[in-house]
């Protein structure tokens, strides 16, 4: 136990003094009232510390005491449905213990220790076990197993492995060495969780949101940064995400945002059923929730505990994605504290380090060989929101991340002035998975998907081009062909790449579903390229299959290749001759 | 006021810079704690502590340091951080910026104190938005409509008449609610005009007797900005969640709020961010805006109205930028809409209410609502495009269909946004809506279902045949 005191008080930064023997990450406790923080700087013989809570009313000289240990999340069964602040601080527990308002200096323990839970062993007496390995298993709600896992540092032979209910604490199995291994670990947040290697990423994340996983798809165990300004739906596309993405366990990470947005998730998500399982999503979920008016120190940190959480069931063979939102908050707070401590800024008085510590952080996803016999494979997907000034993507944070992450999805406040949601630009937002989805997309879905999307996207860059002339000669001196164009690319806007979150069926659609709205868009558009010769265009725009483009979003999600294939049989026949006189509303 | 009653007095001032002192340390000094400070004529001003070292005690001073010396000079330190008192007497009462009565009908006894900085909202104990606010306004109402719980600031430009906006939604509030609800209104930095303006309004229409005003001049000092909104959301949530009262705090205006915060920054010679604004300027305008809400088993709620003027006009300016990514949407005053001469100047497109889903629907407000309003948008957005293409060839080159939107977007400016000082109820509002829907061909109606079209458009058609 190291002990000092406190020498100067500076908003969430306090320097102490006395602390001879303290490290760099140590957790402290500052003051009467024992508020938590990080020691994050040592300078002759003071030491600051980000205080995770208001500091007001403290004073010089109380104390300041130190485990010299780093700060370290639990890990284990409980942590599904969970809500935590930055530091896993379990937010039901305090609200039971404090009230409404959170008070300073509440603790809770992040994982009931009295709960018991019935383990069954995978492993038996006699077994050699390693870092990793699986030793036996426990059901956590009704759909994910909780793999017990041999922690670091720990090996040997079981001496004594049995079934039965055991709390988190009491050892479920004890090897030859006397060593017991227990249902809860620890693990220190800043410091990436160990793998066996990396492997390539070849499985996209569906998300049934046809603007990611038709036009900007990325793999499980990728990354993608979502920027936008205010107001272009940053939010509401990470929660359809974490809503509708087929990962086994979701960690949406509330980092400095809105707290009625993080009420929203909590009123939902119990309610909604994971599109994969049938289960509440809240059984998948774990949120960390640091409000914007939640102290700064640990809205730093509540990224880092997000990821060790997400890296923690990435280890039991699990995909887990990750949402944050925002990471501008977060590198705003590192602002913050870097101001406090009085470093020379970098760029826009972000500290010199942000870059490596946006690319730590994204660096963390991937797919990976976890430790253990077994060899399964694991893999974190990191989906990260931006929030740039003024929508300004030249600023620092979107910049570095956008040299780290694999996929681009800019948000555009002019699609969302015009209600045109999920408000992303198409023209702007990019992906690099291709190539690596190219082969599950060819073998899952259809041989011609990519080939279909590229011919898409084609037609909505030729569109961007014939904007602009129309914006100077205006629209009726095009020719036929390019108004054609202008209305399918206008088809697909409006009725492919709009999505609307609300409606109960166009909210999640199925990779078949949109491979199958592709080809009708585009069979169409070649029938009447065929016709353009024969057919005035003023009755080609008339024709009643514009508005059948229009309404399929809304076919059924199962059993829908019916419906298509007799649509694509009237797009290239009945459909696409003219309406007789009257019948168009 | 005898000093004896601060305890000891401090004298060993080192520096007095803008509105800083800087004191030679003392012990058992807390971190935030209030003081008050005496100049040589013994005249007292508040005062806060903002850091504590071994070196110096670095306190900001309200009412800013004119007049003080080194010598002469006492500070006295409280024990505490800087409370407000309390009591359901402040209702129809006005208030200085720093809580000082300004109305000269006496103090106020509290029933209650409470600090003004507040505690965080924990995530779980809040209750998601459900009942929306009636303004009585078509482009709020309908298009953006305002949920109790919700915070949603006014972006205005310098000469827009954003004031009289809010003016015109505290009365219309009050009165929809049955006087149920109550405002408190927080005024940083406006001018003296404003300041009879904002008296006159509320007591003209009675409004006062539901109202708590705090109210800081633009010749007031400028520090004392810094307390007026936390008095007004601490004022707020004793309202709210000790006597269980929905209130709407308008604030106006924030960017002389920042403009404060920035000034105590550059005295304290922080490192600046963007446009000399301190770096924690997000956390501090949210840890003002997140008191907004709706706590889980209690009645009342706290809904915010900010207003921050955008400097010339640029919605990119830091203090704008950072209240957009805090608050849950935003209305947007345009120049353009104002120099036709219309009010409220509304522009409909770049506004926004994220929560307005939660406030609206059939059991809320009406079933079309949402689709009635995507359309308006919709057909306002084409329009005001086909309004530039129109510019450069001439409105020869657009076909009927777009001249139909063009007439829309005409009529939508002039009879739906410009509806003057004069409230409309819901039905009114929904009903002009689909009256101007109702000129545009079926056709180009894509957001709107035909249940709606043959229920609300035609039974409008019909009644104005009969009329």
């Amino acid at each position: 136990m190291i002990q000092g005191q406190i020498s100067r008080i500076s908003g969430p930064v306090v320097q102490a003094k006395g602390m001879e023997g303290i490290k760099i990450r140590d957790l402290v406790e500052v003051g009467e009232l024992g508020l938590i923080g990080e020691v994050i700087e040592i300078k002759g013989d003071a030491v600051s510390v980000q205080v995770y809570e208001d500091t007001d009313g403290l004073k010089v000289g109380e104390p300041v005491k130190s485990e010299a240990k780093p700060f370290l999340v639990q890990l284990g069964p409980g942590l599904l449905g969970s809500i935590y602040d930055g530091i896993q601080r379990p937010l039901e527990i305090i609200r039971e213990q404090s009230g409404s308002f959170i008070q300073r200096g509440a603790t809770g323990e992040p994982l009931q220790t009295k709960k018991a839970w019935h383990f069954v062993p995978v492993a038996k007496a006699g077994d050699a076990v390693g870092v990793g390995d699986v030793v036996g298993t426990v059901q956590e709600g009704p759909t994910i197993q909780h793999k017990i896992l041999v922690p670091e540092g720990v090996s040997g032979r079981i001496a004594s492995i049995r079934e039965g209910d055991y709390t988190i604490t009491q050892p479920v199995a004890r090897l030859e060495n006397g060593d017991p291994i227990m249902m809860v670990q620890v693990w220190p947040i800043r410091q990436a969780r160990r793998y066996a290697e990396k492997v390539a990423t070849g499985i996209p994340l569906i998300t049934g949101q046809r603007i990611f996983d038709t036009f900007f798809p990325v793999p499980k165990g990728g990354s993608a940064i979502i920027p936008g300004p205010f107001g272009s739906g940053k939010t509401v596309s990470q929660q359809a995400l974490a809503k509708w993405s087929d990962a086994t366990v979701v960690i949406y990470v509330g980092c400095g945002e809105r707290g009625n947005e993080m009420t929203e998730v909590l009123t939902e998500f119990p309610h909604l059923e994971d599109p994969n399982t049938g289960a509440p999503l809240m059984n998948r979920t774990i949120l960390i929730a640091n409000t914007s008016n939640m102290p700064v120190a640990a809205r730093e940190t509540s990224i880092y505990t997000g990821i060790t959480l997400a890296e923690y069931y990435r280890d039991m063979g699990y995909d887990v994605a990750l949402f944050a939102d925002s990471t501008s908050r977060w590198a705003e707070a590192l602002r913050e504290i870097s101001g406090r401590l009085e470093e020379m800024p970098g760029e826009e008085g972000y500290p010199t380090y942000l870059a490596s510590r946006i690319a730590e952080f994204y660096e963390r996803s991937g797919r990976v060989v976890c430790l253990g016999q077994d060899r399964r494979q694991g893999s974190v997907t990191v989906i990260g929101a931006v929030s740039p000034p003024g929508g300004d993507f030249s600023e620092p944070v979107t910049q570095n991340s956008l040299r780290i992450a694999g996929a681009f999805w800019g948000l555009d406040a002019r699609l969302a002035y015009s209600r045109h949601f999920p408000a992303i630009n198409w023209l702007t937002s990019y992906t690099l998975y291709l190539d690596a989805l190219r082969e599950w997309f060819t073998k899952e879905v259809a041989t011609d998907f990519l080939d279909l999307r590229t011919e898409m996207v084609d037609i909505l860059q030729r569109e961007d081009e014939l904007r602009k002339i129309v914006q100077l000669v205006g629209r009726e001196s095009l020719s036929e062909p390019d108004k054609l164009l202008l209305d399918v690319a206008r088809t697909i806007r409006e009725d492919f790449l709009r999505q609307s979150a609300f409606h109960e069926v166009d909210a999640y659609c199925p990779s078949k579903k949109q491979y199958y709205m592709m080809r009708a868009i585009l069979a169409f558009y070649h029938q009447c390229q065929t016709r353009l010769g024969t057919m005035p265009y003023d009755e080609i725009a008339a024709l009643p299959a514009w508005e059948e483009l229009s309404k399929m979003r809304y076919l059924p999600n199962d059993n829908f290749e019916a419906d298509f294939e007799s649509l694509l049989g009237r797009l290239t026949a009945g459909a696409a001759e003219p309406a007789p006189a009257g019948a168009r509303s | 006021m005898a000093t004896g009653l601060y305890g000891k007095a401090y004298r060993k001032i080192q520096d007095i810079k803008g509105p800083l002192i800087f004191l030679e340390p003392v012990k058992d000094v807390r971190y935030g704690e209030r003081v008050t400070i005496t100049d040589s004529q013994d005249h007292s001003k508040g005062g806060q502590v903002l850091d504590v070292g071994e070196r110096a005690i670095v306190i900001q001073v309200f009412e800013g340091s004119d007049g003080l010396d080194k010598k002469a000079t006492a500070v006295f330190f409280t024990g505490d951080v800087v409370k407000l008192g309390l009591s359901e007497d402040m209702l129809g009462r006005v208030f200085d910026g720093s809580g000082k009565p300004a109305d000269g009908l006496g103090d106020v006894y509290p029933e209650a104190e409470l600090p003004i900085n507040g505690s965080p909202l924990n995530p779980v104990a809040r209750r998601q938005p459900f009942e929306w606010i009636q303004t009585g306004i078509s482009a709020i109402d309908i298009m953006n409509t305002l949920v109790k719980g919700q915070k949603l600031p006014i972006f205005t430009g310098a000469g827009l008449p954003a004031n009289r906006v809010a003016v015109q939604i505290a009365r219309q509030v009050i009165r929809q609610s049955g006087e149920e609800l109550i405002v408190v209104f927080a005024g940083m930095g406006i001018t003296s005009r404003e300041y009879s303006y904002f008296y006159r309004e509320f007591q003209e229409s009675g409004a006062l007797a539901n109202s708590v005003l705090f109210l800081n001049l633009a010749d007031d000092p400028t520090i004392e900005r810094i307390l007026t909104p936390r008095l007004a959301l601490t004022t707020a949530e004793y309202f709210a969640f000790t006597k269980g009262r929905d209130v709407l705090v308008i604030m106006t205006d924030m960017l002389n709020y920042a403009n404060a915060l920035r000034e105590i920054s550059s005295a304290r010679e922080e490192i600046p961010g963007r446009r000399g604004y301190p770096g924690y300027l997000y956390t501090d305008l949210a840890t003002n805006y997140e008191r907004a809400g709706i706590v889980k088993g209690q009645r009342g709620s706290i809904t915010q109205l900010p207003i921050v003027t955008m400097p010339n006009d640029d919605i990119t300016h830091p203090v704008i930028d950072l209240t957009g990514y805090i608050t849950e949407g935003q209305i947007i005053l345009a120049r353009e809409l104002d120099r036709k001469g219309y009010y409220p100047p509304i522009n409909p497109l770049p506004s926004l209410s994220r929560l307005m889903n939660l406030g609206i629907g059939s059991d809320k407000t009406r079933e079309d609502h949402k689709q009635l309003s995507d359309q308006l948008y919709a057909l306002y957005a084409q329009g005001k495009d086909l309004e530039k293409l129109t510019a450069i060839i001439g409105s020869e080159g657009l076909g009927a269909a777009e001249k139909q939107i063009i007439d829309f977007t005409t009529r939508f400016e002039s009879e739906y946004i410009n509806q003057g000082d004069q409230p409309r109820s819901l039905e009114e509002s929904l009903a002009l809506g689909w009256d101007l829907l109702s000129g545009v061909a079926r056709g180009e109606l894509r957001r709107v279902e035909d249940k709606y079209v043959d229920k609300y458009m035609t039974k409008r058609a019909a009644r104005a045949a009969g009329d």
